[in-house]
């Protein structure tokens, strides 16, 4: 089974790099985008097909090493079924 | 003393710190490399500057989970001294042994140049030869240095008397212009709750003998160094 982890600065944290993309698509032509915020994924394949074990073992990933919860939040989704 | 200079695949400042603790402060100072499970009974442990783990996933966060971590968070819990500069803040940061996080710099860029930092405490472990308000000159090295908290935690460690070093002008006013990274609070340096464990930014390490043209840092490391176990037992607040 595999699965998409979703990194975010906090919402209340200033994202200076996302700060300064919103800043280079304004210049690009694209002055409608109100904000960005830049993170990072992983996609990530468990030998498992329990989704819900698999939903409990990836939140104690992100808690541990993908995210640093003092100033970013994640996000899971499951991509059940497939294959990489 | 004998100190312990942990060596992670990266650090390049491993070196600079040994020199200062053996050759400038003439200390029984060694190298641990990230792979021991024990300290070698050293009373001191660094976390020196660099690259750990080439900075993948977040500054310091692989290296947080290296074997010698493990001893390090012992070390600590047990009133050990840590000292963690630059990269070596970060993972004290990641492995949760000092509080808070460092972000990307506010412009993005990395900024290597001299700052000024204004002493908050002169009666820890670390730095008993500064005076509090004293200001010193240090320089950084750092893409991510922007020290980053929750301003209910911001407060919480203000309160508790953990911030040690500011981001200040030359006169040793807090002034946006001379913070270089966009620091909460001008925030350059932590210590824990129990004194026992430091986080800067800044490089003393760079800045510890007049032939180098600055002294500055050599207070730090001399405190330490000389007369630190005295102070541990009041350095709790």
């Amino acid at each position: 089974m595999r699965a998409r982890v979703t990194v975010f600065p906090r919402k209340e944290i200033l994202d200076p790099q996302g700060k300064a993309i919103r800043g280079a698509l304004e210049r690009s032509g694209f002055p409608e985008v109100r904000e960005v915020r830049a993170g990072k994924s992983f996609d990530i394949d468990l030998g498992t097909e329990d989704t819900v074990a698999a939903g409990e073992r990836l939140a104690e990933m992100c808690e541990k090493l993908l995210a640093n919860t003092v100033v970013e939040e994640y996000e899971i989704e499951v991509l059940a079924g497939e294959r990489a | 003393m004998r100190c312990g200079v942990v060596v992670f695949p990266g650090s390049n400042c491993d070196h600079d710190v040994y020199h200062v603790l053996k050759h400038v402060l003439d200390q029984d100072a060694i190298f641990l490399w990230h792979e021991d499970t024990t300290l070698k009974s050293c009373e001191l442990v660094v976390l020196p500057g660099g690259w750990s783990y080439g900075d993948y996933l977040r500054g310091g966060a692989m290296a947080a989970l290296s074997p010698v971590m493990t001893a390090v968070r012992e070390h600590a819990e047990k009133g050990g001294l840590v000292l963690g500069i630059c990269n070596g803040f970060q993972v004290l940061t990641e492995s949760h042994l000092l509080p808070g996080a460092l972000r990307r710099n506010r412009d993005l860029r990395f900024e290597c140049r001299d700052v000024y930092l204004r002493v908050e405490r002169d009666d820890l472990p670390f730095t008993h030869r500064y005076r509090a308000g004293q200001v010193v000159r240090m320089p950084i090295a750092h893409g991510e240095g922007n020290y980053e908290h929750s301003p209910a935690e911001l407060d919480r460690i203000e309160a508790a008397g953990q911030v040690v070093f500011r981001y200040v002008s030359p006169a040793g006013e807090l002034d946006d212009a001379w913070n270089p990274n966009g620091s909460a609070r001008a925030i350059a340096g932590v210590v824990n709750a129990g004194g026992n464990v430091l986080g800067l930014m800044p490089h003393p390490e760079r800045c510890a003998e007049e032939v180098l043209g600055n002294a500055d840092g050599l207070g730090l490391f001399a405190s330490v160094v000389r007369g630190a176990r005295a102070r541990l037992a009041g350095a709790a607040r």
